[in-house]
């Protein structure tokens, strides 16, 4: 195995990605809404009634809401009066399936520039007649998109454990962010999500006619994790620190399916449509 | 002489069609073959084949001794491919684009800043090497994608329409670099072009593809004279043998395929080839017709090209 190749495919591709307004503007702007804007706006909600329409009735609502939640999430929950309980309950809980698709959507995105845009490009053919091996290939492909995902979630993640404290301060009056479940979801779920978004744009790649086309097959990978979010929200089920353990382990079980498949059928003359 | 490239029997079939059927053929050490052929001939497929990008449905070749199937990273280290399009990364410089390649062609760290300034100069980049490939001309683009075939110094290199978009200029300095390259740095270059006048002027020896299939192999001149079928000479004779002589020529269908025109002092006609030129001359002089000289209008790979054409029309 050459890391030396592997390295100048990963430099390439990143160096390309960070030069596309098409693919980076997206993964800018998202995290900046989730991690920066959205803890504020989640803050201000219950003092702003009347903006978002807010009654107490409501915020009654989300306590009925995390009376039928485990009895973890309840325990961490007791003694926060019923603002405090609005707040910690979606900065932490509620937010976290919507993090999870940080790390998905950056893989997808990049893995879809990386494979399809280059076809589209016209420039994977020159790559191609490297003295690469297709196994060198598929490993930087995969690594730049992975190492990207990763990178952006880390730094989401410090980012969102700052706002979300320090807009939470005037109410909860303590760091409460990040619990045990964020540890076990930043640490476990979060290195396994780009393989999702990695595994499936694999296999797409070399059928998508370009980089749009492959964006939006690959986008697919993005509704269960939405699925998840909304129950979440509804509170038909509750993430507790087993439920994220069971969750990052059925990821990384699908992302060995998907690149043990993906590995297989990957030939560099697919890459050229042929 | 040392074959580079051996090829037996090679067929490449997608789905339908066959884009190359059954070649065979030999390139040897240090000479420039011209692969030609109309577009989708099957000359990039074949270029895809010989480095192991693709592989073949059936059929064998060697490359610089390796197997491209078996052996396709050893073999991608010592040749150098010219895509038909630049295929260079338009976001980024000049510089980048190179840097990154050297790294995937293992040039040695200490010599990759001297190796790409080199041929930033060589090509004429070295002003711009620090701007978006993006805003390069087509010119400069198809020059910056020859420096990197060039970068690790190849053995082997296939040129895929090398000329392709350039200004006369510059394609006059890539087709010097090209013979630079074959004779004194002793390079083996495949060339695939449609450009035939470019091949007549560089190439030792050419095959001509024809959907997939080789319809002609051997050097330009070996290939005028077995597939130009009208050539037009000219025949000095002594004065007061031309009349006889004419009637001579006018006996002739097989050989003389027009009416001679006589022109000062000289008879113009045109032959059925250049193997009709010793058997007329024969002719003559057994006639007892004094020949003092006999000049064949200079032919080129054209004429055999569209031969070839007309040969395959003929036949459908």
């Amino acid at each position: 195995m050459n890391a030396h190749a592997i390295s100048a495919i990963i430099r390439k591709d990143l160096k390309v990605v960070s030069q596309n307004k098409g693919v980076m503007l997206p993964i800018i702007i998202l995290p900046l809404i989730l991690f920066v804007i959205l803890p504020w706006v989640v803050t201000l909600m219950p003092f702003l009634g009347d903006v978002f329409g807010i009654t107490v009735d409501d915020l009654n609502k989300v306590q009925d809401l995390i009376n039928r939640m485990g009895a973890g999430v309840q325990q961490e929950l007791a003694g926060y009066d019923q603002y405090q309980v609005f707040v910690v309950y979606f900065l932490v809980y509620v937010m976290a399936p919507f993090f999870m698709i940080i790390p998905l959507m950056v893989s997808s995105v990049i893995a879809a520039d990386s494979f399809a845009g280059e076809k589209e490009r016209k420039t994977m053919e020159a790559l191609l007649y490297t003295p690469t091996t297709d196994r060198e290939l598929f490993i930087a492909k995969l690594l730049s998109g992975w190492l990207a995902a990763l990178a952006v979630a880390l730094v989401g993640f410090v980012l969102y454990a700052i706002m979300a404290n320090a807009a939470g301060w005037s109410q909860i009056g303590r760091i409460f962010f990040p619990n045990t479940m964020w540890l076990v979801l930043i640490s476990w779920v979060v290195p396994a999500l780009p393989g999702l978004g990695l595994g499936v744009m694999v296999l797409v790649s070399s059928r998508a006619q370009g980089f749009q086309d492959a964006n939006q097959i690959g986008s697919v990978v993005v509704l269960p994790v939405v699925f998840l979010a909304i129950g979440q929200v509804s509170g038909a089920m509750s993430l507790s620190v087993p439920l994220v353990f069971l969750l990052g382990l059925v990821i990384w079980l699908l992302d060995g399916l998907l690149i043990w498949l993906g590995s297989r059928s990957f030939k560099r003359g697919r890459m050229l449509g042929a | 002489m040392t074959a580079v490239i051996k090829i037996n029997q090679l067929t490449r079939c997608f789905k339908e069609t066959t884009a190359v059927d059954q070649l065979s053929l030999e390139v040897f050490a240090g000479e420039i073959f011209g692969f030609l052929g109309h577009n989708g001939a099957g000359k990039t497929t074949t270029v895809r084949l010989l480095n192991g990008v693709i592989e073949p449905t059936s059929g064998s070749m060697r490359v610089l001794g390796f197997d491209p199937q078996v052996d396709g990273p050893a073999l991608r280290a010592r040749t150098g491919v010219l895509t038909e399009t630049p295929s260079m990364d338009e976001r980024l410089t000049a510089w980048d684009n190179l840097s990154i390649y050297a790294d995937l062609y293992r040039v040695p760290r200490v010599e990759v800043h001297k190796r790409i300034n080199e041929l930033l100069d060589e090509f004429d980049l070295a002003d711009r090497a620090k701007e978006r490939v993006g805003g390069y001309s087509k010119g400069m683009k198809q020059r910056l994608a020859l420096a990197r075939a060039l970068l690790h110094k190849p053995e082997l290199l296939f040129l895929d329409e090398a000329t392709s978009g350039l200004d006369p200029i510059a394609a006059h300095h890539v087709n010097d670099l090209i013979v630079r390259l074959a004779r004194r740095e002793g390079h083996t270059v495949f060339l695939c072009t449609h450009n035939l006048v470019e091949a007549q002027k560089l190439c030792d020896r050419v095959a001509v593809l024809e959907h997939g299939r080789l319809v002609a192999l051997g050097t330009p001149a070996e290939l005028t004279r077995q597939y130009v079928r009208r050539l037009d000479v000219q025949i000095e004779i002594n004065e007061e043998q031309i009349e006889g002589t004419l009637h001579i020529l006018r006996s002739l269908p097989r050989l003389v395929i027009s009416e001679p025109v006589r022109t000062n002092g000289a008879l113009t006609v045109t032959l059925s080839g250049h193997e009709a030129i010793p058997d007329l001359l024969e002719i003559l002089v057994h006639k007892s017709i004094r020949v003092y000289r006999i000049a064949a209008k200079e032919t080129n790979l054209e004429q055999v090209y569209f031969a070839l054409h007309d040969e395959k029309e003929s036949v459908q």
